[in-house]
């Protein structure tokens, strides 16, 4: 019965406060799905919302599952967790499914999912389990150590499949977690001249040169799926969605872009749309706020870890759901290129929201265990 | 020192993530704010139009591969919803439709904003010319395809193959018929209808976007469409066509099976319609006469009409009475014209004379069957009765908008329960002769003859080539003495002198079978009027060969008079016309 009796003393603990603005926002998502599927030529309701409430009910489970027992186990297996979130992708290549013109899903009997979904976690377990045990800075050797491990062996993997927005984002979550670290001064140089001279070059000789379309055309070579139809075309119809729905909104089910299908991607990257033509100024910078209200919680955890490895922990998966939140409202309002990156929480898919809440049972599990109790 | 560096990039990132929210909160100010009104009017005048692809229906086959139905593309003309008034006067002009109706179909399809209207139907060449050359007037108007049937045999086959129209009311709130465009053509009736989903395949859409005239600019999404599934009928279309010439115009039912693997050959119901009517949607005036009709066209006798059995109920009571040992093939009786019980008289219709067990099915004699009847008692003849097929509905796959009736075989238990009343046996001798409350229909009939023709093999009709194939096959528990008894006896009705049924004799084929005459109408009648409208209905049914049986048929001939004279022929000519085409092959 020990279990039962920790779990006690932690369930007063529990950050109710994350719960609900998680659970806030995902009935708020699957009620845009809802209208984001309303049919056009036949009378049937797609069953798209039904497999997303689904989805989150499963994705609950496995919040309180990854919230229960104490985060220690995951710094313990991190490093085996990692490898094998390295093996599973590594297997995709081989005997993944396509779906969608990628090679992204694995087959598990009855369940298919993306391994590339399930990593992010482990790959942000894996650096933070590295960098906790390394006292004092990031020397050149264990920086070069971990961005091969962590940084280019998953970026090239998953790039292959390809999905260059999943790749990307967890780039960047690694710099952004050894940063968190503290680096040496000579690395820290290194990768400041990296930074300007990388995209310097990359962007002014070639990129400036390249018309718009051109650039789009490079997007879509590289992501297929993010602009199949016309270069362009999905953003412009993006921007009007959102626009057209003003001050108030057109009321929900009452928008008119959702249900047709001018976005082949209306319900999973581009629901945002769909709920701000539908809500308005005032529903479009609510719900913002409200994951704005989530990643402050998350920042606030790790601060408030009880150790190393837990600070690192939620920060990254905090800063990892914000990347995508970021990328993703960037792309639909017409601010950055089309990566394929869905919104957290909102969007349709079920590895995605699966993976998502159990990001957020971690983060409750390290808020929950903030204060060293005694026995 | 680490938790203080960790604590100050925290602050940063909150720092970051709070500004890039701001820049967010901006951009969706100005998109939703500043240029909200710029992106309403677009979002408003988006000509994105979805366009049904139509999916071709699967094909209906006889048993030898003939198709009998064919796809037909027509177009029709439709308007996308607009937000611009369109001119209606010119439109109405244009298409020939009242200006009116047209109107209220603009005003009907106002709130589908993607989806065109229908308005005109079953275009032809010339008016598809004439809309294309106008289409500039009338921005929205465009002329879309669809695929509709046409019935290669027109009449013939009519109760078989069904026929397709619109979707109706309950049928739009059934599950079967999910994702189907209202433009679809679903099967209304028979095979059609019955076989819907698997004929059916799935449509496809084409997402484009248009011009203000109407003119694709691009395609933006497309579902191709599939095609659906082929069917293959066990009717043989040569023989169903042969039975429905035999019956020279004359109203009734025909059902021919295989005794060997219950597989219906033909069946036939007339009179019978063109489903060619049916297709782009029947007028209202061909609908309601013939829905007047008195002679029923829609109605499939074969199955949803039930009649009294007459004297083709007598092998059943016969093979009852041998199994439960109340007479033996051997016994007889004298027959004096009537038998008398109490103060009523039963009468036979000639008076017989001396009859053996044989002779008195060759002869069809009535006394015989009374005294027989009287010694098993209702009960066991409803027993055998039901054991081959009859007061119960075959369930020949036709279901769906045929509703096949069960007919009704009576017992002690029946009337009990229906009229709540005792048995009297005086309804005993009506129905040991098939009369009374006995009533059948045409399939069930054709049924029965085939398992007395297969000696008691069980086997459900089928509408389906092969649709038995490797079912179990179970036999009833009746001594093999017994059907040779009976099926003696109805060689006999055919071949043998003073047999009943002598005018379906044929010299290709030994042809086995009984007569029976249904009465519509008890006691004498007035006027000569009256004697055509009520006269009896003419029951014959008839296997062949008579040793090797490949066909069963039942006919019943509507106020045809005398089963032998009236029914006997058609059966001798449609089993003549099935071996023919067999040798012919």
């Amino acid at each position: 019965m020990w279990f039962l009796q920790i779990n006690r003393k932690y369930l007063k603990q529990f950050d109710w406060y994350m719960l609900s603005l998680l659970l806030a926002i995902s009935i708020i998502g699957v009620m845009t799905i809802y209208s984001a599927t309303r049919p056009v030529i036949t009378a049937v309701q797609p069953n798209y919302y039904i497999k997303q409430i689904i989805w989150m009910l499963t994705g609950l489970a496995a919040l309180l599952a990854a919230a229960v027992y104490d985060y220690s186990w995951l710094r313990k297996s991190a490093y085996f967790l990692y490898s094998l979130g390295i093996v599973m992708l590594v297997l995709v290549l081989f005997i993944g499914k396509r779906g969608m013109g990628a090679q992204r899903w694995l087959v598990l009997g009855p369940v298919s999912f993306q391994p590339s979904e399930l990593f992010r976690i482990l790959l942000i377990i894996g650096i933070s389990k590295y960098l906790s045990t390394i006292t004092g800075l990031l020397t050149k050797r264990t920086f070069l150590i971990s961005l091969t491990v962590f940084g280019l062996i998953p970026f090239i993997l998953i790039l292959k499949q390809p999905h260059l927005g999943t790749s990307l984002v967890l780039l960047i979550t690694f710099f952004f977690l050894v940063i968190a670290k503290k680096l040496e001064k000579k690395i820290i140089v290194t990768l400041i001249i990296f930074t300007l001279v990388v995209p310097a070059v990359a962007g002014n000789v070639l990129w400036r040169h390249l018309k718009d379309y051109q650039k789009n055309r490079i997007v879509a070579f590289i992501e297929p799926e993010a602009d199949p139809k016309g270069i362009g075309y999905q953003i412009e119809q993006s921007k009007i969605t959102i626009g057209s729905g003003q001050v108030l909104g057109r009321g929900y089910l009452k928008g008119s872009q959702g249900p047709l299908r001018f976005l082949p991607e209306k319900h999973t990257d581009f629901i945002y749309c769909v709920f701000a033509e539908e809500w308005g100024f005032i529903g479009s910078t609510a719900i913002i706020a409200l994951y704005l209200l989530l990643f402050m919680r998350g920042i606030s955890t790790a601060l408030k870890s009880k150790d190393e490895f837990g600070r690192y922990l939620a920060l990254g998966l905090t800063f990892m759901l914000f990347l995508y939140f970021f990328i993703n409202m960037g792309m639909v309002l017409g601010m950055m290129p089309v990566v394929g990156v869905p919104i957290p929480f909102m969007s349709y898919g079920g590895t995605t929201l699966i993976t998502n809440y159990i990001a957020i049972g971690i983060l409750i599990n390290i808020r929950m265990r903030r204060l060293a109790l005694c026995y | 020192m680490n938790k203080e560096y960790f604590e100050k990039y925290s602050g940063i990132t909150q720092f970051v993530v709070i500004l890039m929210f701001f820049i967010l909160g901006m951009r969706i100010y100005q998109l939703q704010i500043l240029k909200g009104n710029e992106y309403r009017e677009a979002a408003n005048s988006n000509k994105i139009r979805v366009i049904a692809l139509p999916a071709a229906r699967g094909i209906i086959y006889d048993r030898n591969s003939v198709p009998l139905v064919k796809n037909k593309p027509y177009y029709y003309a439709s308007l996308m919803p607009e937000t611009k008034r369109t001119d209606t006067a010119g439109l109405s002009a244009l298409l020939e439709i009242d200006e009116k109706k047209l109107i209220a179909k603009l005003r009907k399809g106002a709130n589908q904003r993607f989806k065109s209207i229908v308005l005109k139907e079953g275009l032809t060449f010339k008016d598809i010319a004439a809309i294309e050359a106008r289409r500039s007037d009338f921005p929205g108007l465009m002329v879309e395809p669809n695929v509709t049937r046409q019935y290669v045999f027109n009449n013939i086959g009519s109760h078989v193959i069904g026929y397709l129209g619109r979707m109706t009311v309950k049928q739009m709130e059934s599950p079967d018929y999910d994702n189907i465009t209202p433009e679809t053509f679903v099967g209304q009736w028979a095979a059609e209808a019955y076989y819907d989903k698997k004929l059916r395949g799935s449509a496809g859409e084409n997402i484009i976007e248009v011009d203000a005239l109407g003119r694709q600019l691009k395609l933006i999404g497309q579902t191709k469409p599939t095609m659906g599934n082929d069917v293959t009928l066990s009717i043989d279309i040569g023989l169903q066509e042969a039975a429905e010439r035999a019956f020279n115009g004359k109203s009734g039912s025909l059902v021919a099976v295989s005794p060997r693997t219950g597989e219906v050959l033909a069946l036939v119901s007339l009179p019978n319609f063109d489903p060619n009517d049916f297709v782009m949607g029947i007028e209202t005036e061909k609908w309601n006469a013939m829905n007047k009709d008195k002679g029923h066209p829609l109605l499939n006798r074969a199955l949803q009409s039930s009649y009294p059995p007459g004297s083709v109920f007598k092998p059943v009571v016969a093979i009852a009475a041998l199994e439960e040992g109340v007479t033996s093939a051997d016994g007889g009786t004298v027959c004096n014209g009537s038998l008398e019980y109490g103060k009523y008289s039963f009468g036979c219709w000639k008076s017989h004379g001396r009859v053996s067990f044989h002779r008195a099915i060759v002869e069809s004699c009535d006394v015989f069957f009374y005294e027989t009847g009287k010694k098993l008692g209702i009960d066991r003849i409803e027993k055998y009765a039901r054991l081959f097929g009859l007061g119960q509905s075959t369930g020949i796959g036709l279901r769906r908008g045929v509703d096949e009736r069960d007919g009704t075989l009576p017992s002690t238990k029946w009337k009990h329960k229906s009229a709540k009343k005792q048995w009297f046996l005086g309804e005993t001798f009506s129905a040991s002769i098939g009369q009374g409350y006995v009533s059948v229909t045409p399939a069930q009939v054709a049924l029965m003859t085939a398992m007395i023709s297969n000696e008691g093999m069980v086997m459900p009709l089928t509408m389906l080539k092969d649709g038995n194939k490797g079912r179990h096959r179970e036999r009833l528990d009746i001594r093999p003495e017994t059907f040779d008894a009976v099926k003696s006896a109805m060689y006999g009705v055919i071949n043998e002198d003073g047999g009943t049924g002598s005018a379906a004799k044929s010299n290709i084929v030994k042809i086995s079978g009984k007569t029976g005459t249904a009465q519509v109408i008890a006691g004498r009648l007035k006027s000569e009027k009256q004697k055509e409208r009520y006269r009896d209905h003419a029951w014959f049914i008839a296997y062949a060969p008579s040793e090797k049986p490949e066909i069963a048929v039942a006919v019943i001939v509507e106020h045809g008079g005398h089963g032998g004279s009236a029914a006997g022929p058609i059966a001798k000519e449609v089993i003549e016309s099935y071996f023919a085409g067999k040798t012919g092959k």
